[in-house]
């Protein structure tokens, strides 16, 4: 007890003078993230819009997909992507394993599932409230899709940050695609790891309290952007 | 509510169209609920198209309008397709601004972005809306609302315009705003289609019209004539006041 409570000292010793192993990685952890999120997002959201608007053979099998692959394993995911960039993969020659590039397509495969069920599901219910109305006004089902995806933009943020928190909390597949170089391809959730099985707790529990602090951030963003638009848009 | 003044571009100088329904029916699920209907509407209007609930009043403007596909039969216009647009008993606005509702149907409608807020202001001023501009579309009063889906299909300029039983749900200022805005169209050259329940206003509003029940088009008459001595024992019935199916 008396050393974890000297870890938790040193821990905050650490990060209120900004040390600067600490701050490498968490500006790393979020880089990845962040990158992963705005590139799942890119290719997502008008993925489930195209899901939630046009009839396709084989549709109920994708919208079943992507909700199942939204509870993607984390490992199987890093797996995938390690078997699709290491040397004798199809991707190999591109050389991006154990960079931080391998970690954000891991990252990226673990968020778009999240990111596309959750905004088909959104732009489904919009739909329904405005298709009449949009039929009337002669719009093609193409056209449709950047007015629903503007309109659920609220939802949609919110969709947004609950796929940053999968893929910051995230260590598996990071640490899989990554391996965990120091000063390269470290993050806060693979450097935990590492340094609770060195016994360097006050690192670890540093890097803890900046990824709690984080994830409670970004759910306290998403409550106060949901009441607000609520409150809004009605 | 200010004066409807017609805008200089408005609707365009053409022969107009006739809605021709031939043998229309409609199905859901396999129940039949509306037809066999026949019937041609030609002329200035506008037609109010009256009846019982569940006659099939509003089903008849969506397979008009084309939302909907008659499961047999033919709905068709001459010479061609009119522009139309269609104002629905609950208005359907897009969480965004009163502003921005309307450029959001010009955008769709191809108008030039240069103009579109300026042909947006002008709608929401002469609807009375102007100083509603920029607060949200949904958080307007029902009244403003049904104002704003007005101003919208005014935007349009269509040369039809289908509304389905627009003042329904509405209190008697704001039906009267709604009203008035109908005449204007008229007076724009824009052809009226509208669904009512409300004897009243069909009397104030009607050049025809087209008495439904049972998903049957039982008469179309002239508005006098159909007020003086209607046709069908089921219209008589009905402006009587009597409760029929």
């Amino acid at each position: 007890m008396a050393a974890d409570s000297n870890a938790l000292s040193v821990a905050l010793s650490l990060l209120i003078n900004l040390d600067a192993a600490l701050v490498d990685i968490v500006l790393l952890s979020l880089q990845v993230s962040l990158l992963a999120v705005c590139l799942a997002a890119v290719i997502g959201f008008p993925m489930g819009a195209a899901v939630a608007l046009w009839r396709f053979p084989g549709r109920g099998l994708m919208v079943v997909a992507l909700n199942a692959l939204m509870g993607l394993p984390p490992v199987v995911a890093g797996l995938a992507v390690y078997l699709l960039l290491s040397r004798a993969g199809p991707l190999g020659e591109w050389g991006l394993l154990f960079t931080p590039s391998a970690m954000v397509i891991a990252q990226v495969v673990l968020v778009l599932p999240i990111l596309a069920a959750l905004s088909r599901q959104k732009v489904e219910e919009l739909l329904a409230e405005y298709q009449e109305q949009f039929v009337s006004l002669g719009m093609s089902r193409l056209r449709m899709m950047p007015t629903l995806l503007w309109d659920a933009r609220f939802a949609l943020l919110t969709v947004l940050l609950a796929g940053f928190g999968r893929a910051s909390a995230e260590v598996g597949a990071v640490m899989m695609v990554g391996g965990n170089i120091d000063g390269v391809t470290r993050v806060m959730t693979t450097s935990i790891v590492l340094e609770t099985s060195k016994g360097n707790l006050p690192l670890a529990l540093g890097l803890g309290i900046v990824l709690l602090t984080l994830v409670l951030m970004i759910n306290a963003a998403a409550y106060l952007v949901g009441e607000w638009a609520r409150r809004r848009t009605g | 509510m200010t004066v409807l003044q017609p805008l200089d571009t408005h609707v365009d100088v053409c022969p107009r169209a006739s809605l021709i329904f031939d043998r229309v029916t409609f199905s859901y699920q396999g129940k039949h609920l509306l037809g066999p209907c026949s019937f041609t509407l030609q002329g200035a209007g506008p037609t109010l198209v009256m009846g019982p609930n569940g006659a099939g009043k509003s089903l008849l403007l969506r397979l008009a309008h084309g939302l909907l596909t008659p499961a047999s039969g033919r709905v068709h216009w001459l010479p061609q397709r009119p522009r139309q647009a269609m104002v629905f008993q609950q208005p359907v606005m897009l969480r965004r601004s009163a502003i921005a509702n309307l450029m959001h149907a010009l955008a769709v409608n191809k108008t030039p972005r240069r103009q579109r807020r300026e042909m947006a202001h002008a709608a929401l001023t002469r609807f009375g809306l102007a100083a509603s501009a920029e607060t949200p579309a949904r958080v307007l009063s029902g009244g403003e609302q049904q104002r704003l889906a007005l101003a919208r299909a005014w935007v349009l300029a269509p040369q039809v315009l289908f509304l389905d039983e627009p003042t329904s749900a509405l209190d008697p200022a704001a039906i009267k705003a709604v009203e008035e805005a109908v005449s204007a169209f008229q007076r724009q050259g824009t052809r009226v289609v509208m669904t009512t329940h409300d004897i009243h206003q069909a009397r104030r509003l009607a050049a025809d019209v087209l008495f439904m029940a049972g998903g049957q088009v039982l008469e179309h008459t002239v508005a006098q004539r159909f007020f003086e001595q209607p046709a069908s024992p089921g219209a008589q019935a009905y402006l009587r006041g009597d409760i029929i199916e």
